[in-house]
């Protein structure tokens, strides 16, 4: 059963879009707590192994499993709806765009999922929203709606949305590409935050420094496969394969680093 | 012009624009249904159900709305359907507008950002929890205005049922240049009367519109 070595396992993992193969056999995983960023070029497949730890892109081949449950399990469509739905609730996720609902006030956004899901009463809902918004420093914005926030306001509700479903692990989908270069750090803080409380996170990236900063391990990924990975100081400083040297270049130097 | 007459007429040409008004909400909540029902259908996993809805779609989009009465109406007893000519009308009229509003419809739920739905699987939410929770609230307040196309649309549209009889403003307009020989009159008299019809549904449709905006 649960198995806290192997807190979020993939086994194996294939996935392919007619002959073009995005993810090629990877296996890795992350322990609990653990804090784990994937790195590398667009069109590496980092984005389609992270949306594939809660289904949202179907493997073709290969599993996922989370705290002793496989997630992909081979099952009939109807038992297949209500498993991958439980799952899913305990997988927050953080998209690049936020994907907050504009139709519902701030509250609400972080509400409507507890209450829909976990049958919680208005008065736990008002609780709940008041603790979580009060975490990410959104408290003041409860009666706002998405429209009146900025940017990284936006990704702070997305981030208290996901932690609202009490979730086991929460996925970063480059929760901070979308926004403008000074709203980034508000983000980032809210993520060192839930770093320093020990929340297991994956956290695909496009920078180095927080991925360096905050994170346990650094994995590479090129062209449907992990090239590399390691602690960060090992993977950054001193990296073993020349493909990992190429991409830090690059990187690097665009932000005038290294 | 013959101002006397128009004054004199006036009346029953508001009775009869009544008539245009029930029939046209009556088409327009029918329209709605089917046009609902189709777009469900469009969009279902369910292969035979995306055909039927877009065969519906295609073969009344692709048919005059005049032929289709004409059909129903005088083709229906042969084959053993007696409907009055309001009834006909009705259905007839609405059956015709729902594949209009299906793809009304469809197009408003399908533009919702894909972002949306994958928020809300994401928090654990079925496929029709996501609808009804996320897609369907804002599907909706993108679809208000182009629905109110179509729903000018059939509120003129519901002129053609003249052609089977019934007793509305288009109908009635003929029936009284018959007895009076002035079209000029009695067209500009109803014309004006449509005019105002619809002119007063698209002040509600543009307040529904504002209504339901976000922030």
């Amino acid at each position: 059963m649960a198995n806290s070595e192997k807190f979020v396992e993939i086994r194996h993992a294939r996935k392919s879009y007619g002959s073009l193969e995005v993810l090629k056999d990877i296996s890795l995983s992350v322990d609990r707590g653990e804090i784990v960023a994937i790195i590398g070029p667009s069109g590496s497949g980092k984005s389609t192994l992270l949306r594939a730890i809660n289904d949202l892109d179907s493997l073709s081949g290969g599993e996922v499993w989370l705290d002793g449950v496989q997630i992909n399990k081979t099952l009939g469509h109807r038992e297949y709806e209500k498993h991958i739905n439980a799952m899913r609730q305990q997988v927050g996720m953080v998209f690049q765009h936020f994907n907050l609902f504009p139709h519902m006030s701030v509250r609400d956004n972080v509400t409507m999922a507890p209450k829909l899901l976990k049958g919680i009463s208005d008065k736990e809902a008002e609780a709940l929203a008041i603790e979580q918004l009060n975490h990410v420093g959104m408290l003041e914005r409860i009666d706002y709606y998405p429209s009146q926030l900025s940017g990284g306001q936006k990704q702070r509700v997305a981030i208290a949305r996901a932690l609202a479903m009490k979730p086991k692990v929460m996925l970063f989908d480059e929760a901070t590409s979308a926004l403008d270069p000074e709203l980034v750090e508000e983000v980032n803080q809210v993520m060192k935050m839930l770093a320093e409380e020990h929340m297991t996170m994956v956290i695909v990236t496009h920078e180095m420094d927080f991925a360096a900063s905050v994170c346990d391990r650094v994995i590479f990924m090129d062209g449907g496969v992990v090239v590399e990975e390691g602690a960060p100081e090992q993977v950054f400083r001193n990296p073993k394969e020349e493909r990992t040297r190429a991409f830090l270049r690059k990187h690097l130097s665009v932000h005038g680093k290294g | 012009m013959d101002v006397d007459l128009i004054l004199k007429v006036y009346p029953h040409f508001i009775k009869a624009a009544w008539v245009t008004v029930e029939l046209s909400v009556l088409t327009i909540l029918l329209g709605l249904v089917c046009g609902a029902l189709a777009a469900a259908a469009r969009l279902s996993r369910f292969a035979i159900l995306r055909f039927i809805g877009a065969a519906y779609v295609s073969v009344l989009r692709g048919v005059p709305a005049l032929i289709f009465l004409f059909l129903l109406y005088f083709g229906g007893p042969q084959i053993g359907i007696q409907l009055s000519a309001f009834e006909a009308g009705v259905i007839g009229l609405g059956v015709n507008i729902g594949a209009y509003m299906a793809e009304t419809m469809r197009g408003a739920i399908i533009s919702v950002d894909k972002g949306q739905a994958e928020a809300a699987r994401t928090l654990g939410l079925s496929r029709f929890q996501a609808f009804r929770k996320v897609i369907l609230p804002q599907a909706m307040r993108l679809m208000i205005r182009p629905l109110g196309v179509n729903i000018n649309a059939q509120i003129k549209g519901t002129a053609l049922v003249a052609a089977i009889s019934v007793v509305e403003l288009t109908y009635t307009a003929q029936r009284y240049i018959g007895s009076t020989y002035k079209p000029f009159e009695m067209f500009l008299l109803a014309g004006a009367l449509y005019l105002f019809i619809i002119t007063l549904t698209g002040k509600g449709i543009a307040y529904l519109d504002r209504k339901v905006r976000l922030p």
